[in-house]
């Protein structure tokens, strides 16, 4: 059995250089990537899980001393899967976003918006055997950028995976439906497929709404497949 | 092979300016949970080196991963080589220096199977949409001459790859995303 990362998924990817994201114009290299077969740097890859992660990582709500952040509760969840739809357990997924105003904690950011005390931003879970993760966090803001003239970025919560290899790494943003900014944010726009875009956005779900508490999103995340075949080469599909 | 029904993946988005207080947080009141550098045994080594941009122009927000066999040439992880319970993990997270220079702790990894000794190297930062890959092959290396992926490599551009010494334990390794000198990315 040879693991098989097939490559054609990968064009649902943005190009590198996406102009009218500013900053890829002198950071997306102009040559193409040189293809290689995947070997054992590639197949392998840092085994981060449970281990990386406390109780109480995945509640952006309360500081350390039990204070509440400010803003609308939300209850974040849904299944890490790879794209031949098998759940991926036990790996690691950490999140970050700006608060329920649109700032980020993060010294860099100077939007002249509040910074909640109670509000930090930063989360990680692993996900369990079924591939589940559930955070509970603050809905973040938009925000201005200097990308363009009245830019503004839909709000967004950051999202790293690591999945089982190497080739599975990935980090992404998920948006929230809905959001009139989404046809206007050039970050979003740089993934040419709108279906692909949309598997970006997580959904509305009653049924992780928890009562008189906080409203549920569900966002599913798809990695790339392992496509274990019974070929005996180690070709590519 | 047989036709192949799947979901699409989940597009890459860019990591950002705003990732260090959560990913590498140092100067941050947030414990990492991925190491900075790498231990284990064998002969210690500092690698630094500066990303720099189209203009030349220091890259100060971005974050590099290494992921790198042990000195004995095994990986970390399910089924590669080291049992689950080893110590070394192989794996560290870096932010690049208001003056785009890193600076990684490990120890040389040793050959693994046809490969000359590597690290795996994923670029990642504000601008890129997408994460980079390339990898860190060290001067001298007599396996350098006869690696697979190097051997793919048009020779003028191979020094992108190769990791210069400038004394005992210390290494050389700049990123060029584009332009003159561009660094080669893989795609895998």
């Amino acid at each position: 059995m040879t693991d098989i990362y097939p490559v054609a998924s990968l064009a649902a990817h943005a190009p590198s250089l996406s102009p009218g994201y500013r900053s890829t114009q002198k950071r997306a290299p102009l040559l193409p990537p040189i293809a290689i077969q995947a070997g054992a740097s590639e197949l392998s890859g840092p085994m981060l899980g449970h281990d990386a992660s406390r109780p109480g990582d995945d509640d952006l709500t309360k500081t350390d001393d039990g204070k509440e952040a400010q803003g609308e509760r939300i209850v974040v969840s849904g299944r890490v899967l790879d794209e031949d739809g098998r759940p991926v357990p036990d790996t690691l997924v950490e999140i970050w976003q700006a608060n329920a105003a649109g700032r980020y904690i993060h010294a860099v950011d100077q939007h002249p918006a509040p910074l909640d005390p109670h509000f930090y931003g930063a989360g990680r879970v692993a996900t369990d055997a079924q591939g589940r993760y559930r955070f509970t966090t603050i809905r973040p803001g938009a925000y201005p950028w200097r990308n363009h003239a009245n830019a503004w970025r839909p709000a967004h919560i950051h999202f790293s995976l690591f999945g089982r290899s190497f080739l599975q790494r990935l980090v992404t943003q998920m948006y929230f439906p809905g959001d009139p900014l989404h046809a206007l944010d050039p970050i979003m726009g740089s993934v040419p497929d709108a279906a692909a875009r949309a598997r970006m956005v997580a959904r509305f779900d009653i049924d992780t709404t928890m009562p008189e508490w906080a409203l549920g999103y569900v966002w599913d995340i798809v990695l790339r497949g392992r496509a274990a075949t019974p070929m005996e080469s180690g070709s590519h599909g | 092979m047989v036709e192949r029904k799947t979901l699409g993946i989940t597009p890459s988005q860019t990591v950002g300016p705003f990732f260090h207080y959560c990913l590498t947080p140092a100067g941050y009141p947030y414990q990492a949970a991925v190491d900075a550098a790498i231990a284990g045994a064998g002969a210690a080594i500092e690698i630094v080196g500066a990303v720099l941009d189209g203009d030349g122009a220091p890259v100060g927000d971005a974050m590099l991963e290494f992921w790198q066999a042990d000195a004995a040439g095994r990986y970390a992880g399910a089924d590669a080589g080291l049992p689950a319970n080893a110590p070394f993990r192989g794996f560290a997270r870096v932010a690049t220096d208001a003056g785009g220079v890193f600076r990684l702790q490990t120890v040389r990894p040793g050959a693994a199977g046809a490969s000359a000794p590597h690290i795996a190297v994923s670029v990642l930062g504000r601008g890129l949409l997408n994460r980079l890959y390339t990898r860190v092959y060290f001067a001298g290396e007599a396996a350098n001459a006869t690696d697979p992926v190097l051997a793919l490599v048009p020779a003028e551009r191979r020094s992108t790859l190769i990791a210069t010494q400038e004394a005992s334990g210390q290494w050389r390794f700049d990123i060029r995303l584009q332009g003159e000198g561009e660094t080669v990315f893989f795609a895998v």
